[in-house]
């Protein structure tokens, strides 16, 4: 309870409102439960850590949410509303934008046509407009334009816009994937493994960014990450998973001395 | 090695390449507006849809009962000689066969393909096959078919022909044309003033034989002049109703090609093609893209079908769209099927292709020659000339 009255202080002065509830979510693939009852709260404004050993049901997490999956039972709560079930580009309408722990960009098309695939959901043409060269449409063009440019300033990507997106770099990709996912306007943004494969510096600077999209663009973050640091440094609150299970939730100094957690990182051995 | 060959080249008339070889590409245009529906559809779904060729049937179909509709009957038209069409008429028909064949394109998918999209893609593909060959028999039983009919040639405002010369025959050859036929005239007036003083053609005396000798030798004379002026000559003879299909098959590429790399549907739709899930998981609504690929791609096909139904004059039966659909599916993947620029240019070689077997004298095998192609694309370049070859992710 302290946890929830310390945010609310913390936030702009109003009341937290609750953005995401997973309600004992669980799927079941055959006999393997990948994700079982699993229950935690992002309020909005949350720069929240999912974390977990290999094969501890992350993604899937990030799956269910994003409707890949639909939970075997159990609710996926956003703003108040149900989603369970719903198609992925319908969450992606109500919201909910993620990114990939392996890549997955648009590689033949450049950085810049990649943000815009993704600002092309909150486009208010109706599509035979699209067709043709009419005013609104040409401006609009343009106002998306801009969108993904100050986008890709805000990522670092600037002077690649014009690349083909299979061309960049490997962290240059992770953060197209995030401005990519900025495009679509959500209120909650879920990173998968943002800083997988970068160099300390680069991880640095995606502190910054994720931090910018939180402050600057008002978005609740959920992100999956392995490097510790990354994690304690960035976030306010950590819910950890083990086989499925979650095992502990709370602020990174709590999460760090939490026995559990220990134990699912480092074995059974390290807690005698 | 020249020599080896020489008789392999000796059958061949240069002087109507340039005429083959324009036959080709005008004929090429509409494979690759067929080719297109292919592609598009492959690139989004990874799906060969072979009733593709059908709806090209279809569409030249529509073609054919709107201008019916409009008057355009065998009979009426015999009733009725000063009944012509106007460029109306052709954007009329045009406008019909694409939203027809739009609408089937889109109909077909819903009905079955969607079913099929997350079953194993081999379902699809039976389907497809199964769809095509639904259309092609269960057409028969309401499409007018026996015996074929074609669309008359009296819509088709745009008559005559256009002559481009490329090379005209040498001087020394044209004055020895002239001077032969000078000779001819000649040699003829000279056995005409002596026809009255005979007392027949048949029964000449001495000086009328001579005179008719000299008048054969020169006509011969003349003959073989004529003859050798005209292989000098080289031309190309196109009828300006398919140089009109040829520039409009153009202008609808181009138009395809803006409203794919250019707007925002199109934008969807490469990124559907590039990743179908991830396109879904930023708010794209696939089915949408999909449900428009279809309509896109069939209506090309209309387009295609309408053009060489009304141009071309050939008669229209229910199988009408397998030959041509068979030879688009190979230019698709001669030019790389799910590449839009391979699907343009592997049309423009299938016409050539079967333009230059036919020139070779072997116009029997024109149909055989797109096979033969899609064996050796399949064997040497699997991913077609501007295609990548997709490795399988395992």
């Amino acid at each position: 309870m302290a946890l929830v009255q310390e945010q609310e202080i913390a936030g702009d002065g109003c009341v937290s409102e609750t953005i995401l509830e997973l309600k004992e979510a669980t799927i079941k693939f055959g006999g393997l439960t990948a994700v079982n009852k699993v229950s935690f709260v992002l309020n909005r404004g949350d720069l929240f850590g999912l974390i977990g050993p290999n094969g501890a049901g992350k993604t899937t997490c990030f799956n269910l949410i994003t409707g890949v999956y639909r939970p075997t039972s159990g609710d996926i709560e956003f703003k108040g509303k149900v989603i369970n079930g719903f198609a992925p580009n319908k969450i992606a309408t109500l919201g909910i934008c993620r990114t990939f722990q392996n890549i997955r960009l648009f590689g033949a098309l450049s950085a810049r046509e990649n943000v815009m695939v993704g600002a092309n959901l909150r486009s208010k043409t109706v599509m035979p407009s699209s067709f043709w060269l009419l005013p609104p449409v040409i401006r609009e063009t343009d106002e998306m334009r801009a969108k993904a440019e100050h986008l890709l300033e805000v990522v670092g990507l600037k002077e690649d816009m014009s690349t083909r997106s299979a061309d960049l770099s490997y962290g240059e990709q992770r953060r197209l994937e995030i401005a990519r996912a900025m495009a679509t306007d959500p209120e909650l943004i879920l990173l998968d493994e943002p800083a997988a494969g970068m160099n300390p510096l680069e991880k640095e600077t995606l502190q910054k960014v994720v931090r910018r999209i939180r402050d600057e663009f008002s978005m609740t973050v959920l992100l999956i990450e392995h490097d510790m640091r990354f994690v304690m440094g960035l976030c306010e609150r950590i819910v950890v998973l083990d086989h499925g299970e979650e095992i502990a939730q709370g602020p990174p100094e709590s999460i760090r001395s939490n026995p559990k957690v220990i134990e699912a990182y480092l074995g059974e051995a390290a807690t005698h | 090695m020249i020599g080896e060959w020489t008789p392999l080249i000796a059958g061949l008339e240069f002087s109507i390449l340039p005429q083959q070889l324009a036959n080709g590409i005008l004929l090429g245009s509409i494979y690759a507006l067929i080719a297109l529906g292919y592609t598009m559809v492959y690139g989004v779904l990874r799906l060969i849809n072979f009733a593709h060729g059908e709806v090209f049937m279809l569409g030249a179909y529509t073609a054919l009962l709107v201008s019916w509709k409009l008057g355009f009957t065998q009979e009426n038209v015999a009733q009725h000689p000063d009944i012509n069409g106007s460029i109306l008429t052709l954007v009329l028909l045009l406008f019909c066969s694409m939203a027809v064949c739009g609408i089937v394109g889109v109909v077909i998918e819903l009905l079955a393909y969607r079913p099929m999209r997350n079953q194993p893609r081999i379902a699809a593909l039976i389907t497809a096959i199964g769809v095509s060959l639904f259309l092609q028999y269960s057409g028969q039983l309401f499409l007018p078919n026996s015996p074929p009919p074609s669309i008359n040639q009296k819509v088709n405002p745009i008559q005559g022909a256009t002559n481009i010369p490329l090379r005209k025959a040498s001087a020394e050859t044209l004055n020895n044309v002239s001077t032969t036929t000078a000779a001819y005239e000649a040699a003829k007036a000279a056995f005409d003033a002596q026809l009255p003083n005979e007392e027949s053609r048949f029964q000449l005396s001495p000086t009328g034989q001579a005179l008719k000798e000299t008048m054969d030798e020169a006509n011969r004379a003349r003959t073989d002049a004529e003859a050798t002026a005209n292989s000098e000559r080289v031309e190309i003879i196109l009828p300006n109703g398919q140089i009109v299909m040829f520039f409009s098959a153009i202008a609808l590429m181009v138009g395809l090609h803006f409203l794919v790399n250019h707007t925002k549907i199109g934008r969807g739709m490469r990124a559907a093609s590039h990743d179908f899930d991830t396109a879904s998981l930023m708010g794209i609504n696939v089915n949408r893209i999909v449900t428009f690929t279809f309509f896109i791609g069939s209506a090309l096909a209309g387009a295609g079908a309408m053009m060489n139904a009304t141009f071309l004059g050939t008669p229209l039966t229910t199988f009408y769209g397998v030959v041509p659909g068979v030879k688009a599916f190979v230019a698709a993947v001669l030019g790389g099927i799910g590449n839009i620029r391979g699907a343009l240019l592997g049309g423009l070689l299938m016409g050539l292709a079967e333009a230059l077997v036919a020139w070779a004298g072997y116009a029997n095998m024109r149909d055989a020659i797109a096979f033969l192609i899609l064996i050796f694309v399949l064997l040497f370049k699997p991913g077609g000339l501007l295609g990548s070859a997709a490795v399988e992710k395992v």
